[in-house]
């Protein structure tokens, strides 16, 4: 079995400080959010320095990790049936975030289809509150406005992705670094108009007026939903700009490119899950607008 | 084939790296996985000193231990208050779960014997099976923690291992010990999708020629669809303890009544996981179980295909089955009944697995050697407590047995017994293959005979208890209940005489070092890693192994 020479494509990876070194961050960054949120160890609640610490190590981490993904991808490591590989990797990851939003819209449903549950709470105020739909107090956003700007502006992002990988398999370049800037700059836009959508839900206190005491989880649930999708949009749209930086440094080849597969694969999942999202939340359960 | 990355590997791939590197900064299925192997011990011996204090305690009615002016005050780590005695529970529930069971079973025997058994040189992803070790370190170092801060009412989290709220909220448990728990929790589960995706990876994209699926042996098969259960179930875990952990820091109002909100929602998502989960626990027990009995009855494992299929059976109905954990919530009672029945159905592909382990053994020439005795342990004490199971599904039953010690016994038969007696039975079958020593096969019988005998003392009699109904999770009874459960703390301590038999083996064995040799258990050992040598070369296969049809499994 001892025989020396390696007969087989697979990838046998050289002993790596990365795994320890995000390890040693991850913890770090989980004692600085206690730290933060409740004081620990004597560290003064409010103190964020431990979580920056651990921010910037698992930053540290993610780099140094990838760049060397990268270089062994640069010297051949990634034959065919390692990519095969890398490919089942990145749907499985793809399906466990799947399984995340799962648990979030769960909530949304149990709120929004079983709203007349909660007429049997034990607590008036609740009663009253949930009698109707949406629950007393809440104003819910017109999906025809900012909403639908989104929906438009990430289903363009979906096809200037898929623009960009056809130019890059037919090696043209140019081509596909303008398909993916535009990519890059509608996540962003995405980004911008989710945040200034938020600013108008919090200083118009749609969700979160004195009237709608007894409605938290409404707006629990739909900020934590469509937090964790534009959160997921912002690493959409920095896992698609490293792909654009690599396009722009002589990375990838017409053959040879699953980072930027990868990356299109996230960003359409991103895709999908937002258009649950205003079908669900913002078009199916908007309810009655209030005047 | 890329000829410079290649022929440095083939250069190093007989000594092995220097200590920091082999040992730190790890990319070989077979050191990772002793690591985790040797962390699931470390984590076991933790959890078990935590049921000792948990015997100790409930041997006769009134407080011993978590009072003021016990050594356990003295000693100062715990505190001895019924809170401090609420947080070992939870502890131990955690610990036992997430850091002994799971680690030995899918890290540990998984990371060691899927690449060999499935012809592989290693795992798919080398490095990221490395993170996913050391986040668990990362997750321990945050449980460890938990125990040791404010939780609130006192040091640690007391609300079990389930964490429902209310109880889990900022108003019972203010402090950050639970917030600690959270990340802990949030840490393991990146930890164990990693890992799955790893799992996964190598068993579809790794497998050698001519291994085809229908030909892959059964612990593989239970690594792979265990792997899935962890893939889908986590994430959904992970959901729910975000919103534990936002409804506590950021005002959210997921749990909270006042705000509309609804703590069974917290149940249904925690057991949307967590039934899952105890089948994580027992698959790759199955699988390991399946060679065993066949290797020492020296016949292949009666009816394979049935026994790969019922283990993807019981994978997809344990995700539909969890509200059976949540009966006495006042549910719809139509949803009662589909929950009872769907429970019930899954006793038709474990009685399937059950009926062809005895069939695999039926005319075989049986030896048993100590993994036989295990793994025949785990056959008699997995059916007690399946059947046990049986009587729980039944909704209204389960009105008059939810939360009391029939409902412990139960699931203390399929996993401490069950699932504990599968990775001893898994870590005798493949000890020489692991360590390079023999282990003492008497040592190793009386082992199993004192475990056998004391956790069945522990556990039996707290059937009685549940029936009396003594409630789980008290410090405290009421002297009715004392006969039955000082007799379940004597189980303990014979049960601990055979931990010390286990230890004493392994210090036997690291002093005496007897050869081992690639294949001690004969014909009847016909999976691929019995072809390698004890312990197998750093990196095995660098040519990979042909499968012809006849080499069934």
């Amino acid at each position: 079995m001892a025989s020396d020479a390696v007969k087989h494509d697979y990838h046998l990876v050289k002993p790596s400080p990365w795994p320890l070194v995000g390890s040693i961050s991850a913890t770090v960054l989980a004692i600085g959010l206690i730290v933060g949120l409740k004081g620990l160890f004597g560290l003064p609640k409010g103190n964020w320095m431990v979580l920056v610490l651990g921010f910037l190590g698992v930053f540290y981490t993610m780099f140094g990790w990838w760049s060397d993904v990268i270089k062994e991808a640069k010297v051949g490591d990634h034959t065919p049936v390692v990519s095969i590989g890398l490919r089942y990797g990145m749907i499985l990851f793809i399906a466990s975030e799947v399984m995340f939003f799962v648990a979030w819209f769960w909530i949304f449903f149990e709120m929004a289809l079983f709203h007349g549950a909660r007429t049997h709470s034990a607590i008036d105020e609740v009663r009253a509150a949930w009698a109707v739909w949406p629950p007393k107090g809440v104003e819910t956003l017109d999906p025809w406005h900012f909403p639908l700007i989104n929906t438009v502006i990430l289903l363009t992002s979906g096809t200037s992705v898929t623009w960009a990988h056809h130019a890059l398999q037919h090696g043209d370049r140019k081509s596909a670094q303008w398909g993916l800037l535009i990519t890059v700059l509608l996540g962003a836009l995405f980004t911008s108009v989710q945040a200034y959508e938020y600013r108008e839900i919090l200083s118009e206190k749609l969700f979160f007026s004195p009237e709608s005491a007894n409605a938290g989880l409404y707006g629990s649930s739909f900020f934590l939903a469509t937090g964790f999708h534009g959160f997921h949009v912002l690493i959409g749209t920095i896992f698609l700009l490293s792909c654009l930086i690599r396009l722009w440094t002589g990375g990838f080849t017409p053959k040879k490119h699953f980072g930027f597969e990868a990356a299109a694969w996230y960003w359409h999942f991103v895709d999908v899950v937002w258009l649950f999202l205003f079908a669900f939340i913002y078009v199916a359960f908007r309810g009655t607008p209030a005047g | 084939m890329a000829s410079s990355a290649h022929t440095a590997h083939a250069d190093e791939h007989d000594h092995k790296p220097p200590f920091i590197q082999r040992w730190l900064f790890s990319t070989n299925h077979k050191d990772i996985g002793t690591l985790y192997i040797l962390f699931a011990i470390m984590a076991g011996i933790v959890g078990g000193a935590l049921s000792g204090l948990i015997r100790w305690e409930l041997a006769y009615p009134g407080i011993q231990l978590f009072k003021p002016g016990s050594w356990l005050a003295q000693l100062g780590i715990i505190e001895a208050s019924p809170h401090g005695y609420n947080a070992v529970i939870t502890a131990h529930g955690l610990i036992m779960i997430f850091f002994m069971v799971m680690p030995a079973m899918i890290g540990g025997f998984g990371n060691w014997f899927v690449p060999l058994m499935i012809g592989a040189p290693d795992m798919a992803f080398p490095r990221m099976n490395n993170i996913s070790f050391w986040l668990l370190v990362a997750s321990w170092v945050m449980l460890c923690i938990s125990l040791v801060v404010d939780g609130g009412p006192g040091k640690g989290f007391g609300g079990g291992w389930t964490l429902y709220a209310p109880l889990s909220n900022g108003t019972y448990h203010a402090g950050p010990a639970l917030d600690c728990a959270i990340l802990s929790i949030h840490l393991a589960g990146a930890s164990s999708i990693l890992g799955a995706i790893n799992f996964i990876t190598t068993i579809f994209n790794m497998r050698a020629p001519g291994m085809t699926l229908h030909r892959m042996p059964l612990f593989v098969w239970s690594v792979l669809v265990t792997a899935f259960l962890l893939l889908l179930s986590l994430p959904v875990l992970a959901g729910a303890i975000t919103m534990l952990l936002t409804d506590r820091n950021f005002g959210t109002h997921f749990f909270d009544p006042a705000g509309g909100g609804d703590p069974m929602m917290f149940q249904h998502l925690f057991w949307f996981f967590g039934h899952p989960e105890v089948y994580i626990l027992i698959l790759p027990g199955f699988g390991i179980i399946s060679h065993i009995v066949s290797t020492f009855s020296r016949k292949p494992v009666f009816g394979y295909l049935a026994m790969a299929y019922a283990m993807v059976a019981i994978g997809f109905v344990g995700f539909v089955v969890w509200a059976h954990h949540m009966f006495t919530v006042g549910m719809n009672v139509n949803l009662q009944a589909y929950f009872v029945a769907a429970t019930m159905i899954i006793a038709v592909p474990t009685g399937i697995k059950i009926f062809s382990w005895i069939a695999t053994m039926w005319g075989g020439s049986i030896e048993f050697k100590t993994p036989m005795l295990f793994a025949v342990g785990f056959i008699f004490l997995f059916t007690v407590g399946g059947v046990t199971g049986v009587v729980l599904s039944n909704a209204g039953i389960d009105y008059a047995l939810h939360a009391t010690y029939y409902v412990v016994a139960h699931f203390h038969y399929v996993l401490s017994l069950g699932a504990v007696f599968a990775i001893f039975a898994g870590f005798y079958y493949w000890f020489e293959k692991m360590w390079g020593v023999k282990y003492n096969e008497v040592l190793g019988a009386i082992h199993f005979w004192l475990m056998f005998i004391g956790v069945n003392v522990i556990f039996f009699p707290q059937h009685f208890l549940g029936l009396q109904g003594m409630p789980r999770r008290y410090v405290d009874y009421p002297d009715a209940f004392a006969y039955w459960n000082l007799i379940s703390s004597y189980g303990y301590l014979i049960m601990l005489a055979g931990m010390v038999v286990f230890f004493v083996l392994l210090a036997e064995a690291a002093i005496r070092r007897r050869k081992a040799e690639a294949n001690p258990w004969g014909v009847g050992a016909t999976t691929l890693e019995w072809t390698l040598s004890s312990p197998p070369p750093f990196h095995q296969f660098n040519e990979l192994p042909k499968i012809s049809p006849m080499d069934h499994h």
